[in-house]
């Protein structure tokens, strides 16, 4: 045959090149989906600038005495980090599914677990640009203070929420019937649990005591006070805090365990392979 | 050794049986189709060979390896063409092909590809700007972008029209030229007939019938059917009766048309139009055909379907 002379045959390629590949491949299917992009990164900052705004010189709650951009700034960062996990991989892995592309993927030599690692890979990145956007910002504008010897507590903190995020987001994935419900899936689960944990509004006053159990029972709460404890001026204590990252940690393995059995790479019946439906990821 | 052989293949769906004790094999660089109507089985069949689906029985070997044990060191070495699998909206035709081709150990050149495939100059394009055939022609190009072995074709020209059928059938036919063992599935007869070596007819999960194209049509072949509006003559008449008495083929008169089913087309239509001509007339609405492969399969399906219906 003619043209098999001009083939060329590198061996199998290796799955660490593969997945460097993927991840690449998941930042620029990000970077071209725009709504996903201003949901994950302008979103947050938006928030950002409101309540450095609206909460100039006021004290975030009573006995946090601490300037607003302190508490908001981080509480945003791990907020920007939820959403580029748990959100963006909950809704794009479901359409991708509904529209037919998991199907093509599963039938390539591209092993199942480098795709998955490519999905939490890309996650990643975008979850720390996303906070290093939101601090930045805080630095910059709003007077953001840091003891650097907390960056790495920082760190640390910030890659074990990420990765248990980004299993949620799977986990999410496996769950949702349609890239339809995907979004609304994914905003019922996050946003009423993102106003109990620290995020939005500061809880740490003597809440009521129903809702500060709501808080501890998910992992967005530890996520966002073991981060917080890297920026809390009054923080005796190490910034380590490795009872809130089992928390965290524990939620991520449950969500892995979801995945593992509840995963489907076949669209299900009548989600259909339309390419009509993309204009989602809009979140309520 | 064959590229696959399929041997006594069961699966069943709860109580339906899908698929019903179906053994064929298909030679390197040959295009075998399997031909059937919706539900008959036959995507079930790729998505076993493909190594998607689990089977009840059977055994089923595709480039010398199960499928069903297989891991991606088989995917290397096929290309999988699905009814419905989607494409990155947010890539370029050449993206999409060089992303997906660089899991495969061998890669075609993306532009040979896209000349392959009738692409030529849209590579840049994003995909979800193209028309719908030109995605299909995508679906084909990431098909064929890891060179493979064995390519399974599910239905590739389903909801296509009649032209974008023809450059679709075109690019197989080049693919044939390669040297690429095709599995095709099909309920277009005609596309069975241009492209397949061998062709096997599914019905409820059985083949009915198997064999070349021509073999299918096989003694039907050499019968030729000419047909045409018979003047208002009493047919019972004597010339008449002495003409459809002259002629070597079966004749039936239905609604004021003559069918004539004969073996020697040449000395029946000369007396026909000889006929004709002594009458003062002309043969209104003349036509002469050989039968088509689809005579033969809606006449395979029609039977046998009923029959099958009941098994179930």
């Amino acid at each position: 045959m003619e043209p098999g002379s001009k083939m060329s045959d590198q061996g199998r390629p290796s799955a660490v090149g593969l997945l460097f590949r993927q991840i690449n491949y998941q930042n620029r299917l990000f970077v071209r989906t725009p709504i996903a992009a201003f949901f994950t990164l302008v979103f947050p900052l938006i928030f950002l600038i409101l309540f450095g705004a609206l909460f100039e010189g006021v004290d975030v709650a009573p006995g946090l005495e601490v300037d607003p951009a302190q508490f908001y700034a981080p509480g945003l960062a791990v907020f920007a980090a939820v959403s580029a996990t748990y959100t963006n991989i909950g809704i794009g892995v479901t359409i991708y599914r509904d529209e037919g592309v998991l199907k093509r993927i599963r039938g390539t030599p591209l092993p199942r677990w480098v795709y998955m690692g490519g999905v939490v890979g890309s996650g990643v990145v975008v979850a720390a640009v996303g906070a290093l956007i939101m601090l930045a910002v805080g630095f910059l504008l709003y007077g953001l203070e840091m003891d650097i010897g907390n960056a790495l507590p920082a760190v640390v903190t910030f890659v074990v929420g990420v990765a248990s995020f980004s299993l949620l987001g799977i986990a999410l994935a496996a769950v949702a019937p349609s890239g339809q419900s995907a979004p609304a899936l994914a905003n019922a689960t996050l946003l009423p649990v993102a106003f109990v944990s620290n995020v939005f509004i500061s809880v740490r006053n003597n809440p009521p005591a129903w809702l500060d159990l709501v808080g501890d029972i998910f992992p967005l709460k530890a996520f966002a006070d073991a981060f917080f404890s890297a920026f809390d001026p009054f923080e005796e204590a190490s910034a380590y805090k490795p009872w809130l990252l089992l928390r965290i940690g524990v939620w991520g393995l449950f969500g892995a365990l979801v995945a593992v059995r509840k995963f489907r790479w076949e669209p299900s019946t009548g989600a259909g392979g339309a390419s009509g439906h993309r204009g989602r990821r809009g979140r309520g | 050794m064959p590229a696959v052989t399929v041997t006594d293949l069961k699966k069943s769906y709860g109580t339906v049986r899908a698929v019903d004790g179906l053994s064929f094999s298909v030679g390197e660089g040959e295009v075998f189709a399997l031909l059937g109507p919706n539900g008959a089985g036959k995507s079930t069949v790729v998505e076993i060979l493909e190594g998607h689906r689990t089977r009840d029985s059977g055994k089923v070997t595709v480039l010398g390896t199960d499928p069903g044990t297989a891991g991606q060191g088989y995917r290397d070495r096929i290309g999988i063409v699905l009814q419905e699998a989607g494409i990155e909206r947010e890539l370029t035709v050449r993206e999409a092909l060089v992303h997906y081709g660089a899991c495969y150990s061998r890669r075609r050149p993306v532009d040979e590809v896209l000349d392959l495939v009738g692409l030529t100059g849209l590579g840049d394009r994003r995909t979800h700007q193209l028309s719908g055939g030109q995605k299909r022609r995508v679906d084909l190009a990431l098909g064929l972008i890891g060179d493979p072995d064995v390519l399974f074709l599910d239905e590739p020209t389903t909801g296509f029209d009649p032209s974008a059928r023809r450059h679709a059938w075109e690019m197989i036919e080049g693919l044939q030229d390669l040297g690429t063992t095709i599995l095709l599935t099909s309920h277009y007869m005609d596309e069975v007939q241009v492209l397949a070596d061998r062709v096997a007819v599914v019905v409820d999960g059985r083949i009915v019938a198997e064999g070349t194209p021509d073999e299918l049509r096989g003694n039907a072949d050499s019968e030729t059917l000419v047909r045409f509006r018979f003047p208002e003559v009493d047919p019972n008449s004597g010339p008449v009766v002495e003409l459809l008495g002259g002629l070597a083929g079966r004749t039936s008169l239905r609604n004021g048309v003559l069918e004539v089913y004969t073996e020697q087309p040449t000395t029946d239509l000369n007396l026909l139009t000889q006929w004709a001509i002594g009458q003062g007339g002309a043969l209104e609405g003349l036509e002469v055909t050989t039968p088509t492969l689809e005579d033969v399969y809606l006449g395979l399906i029609g039977g046998d379907h009923g029959a099958g219906v009941e098994d179930v």
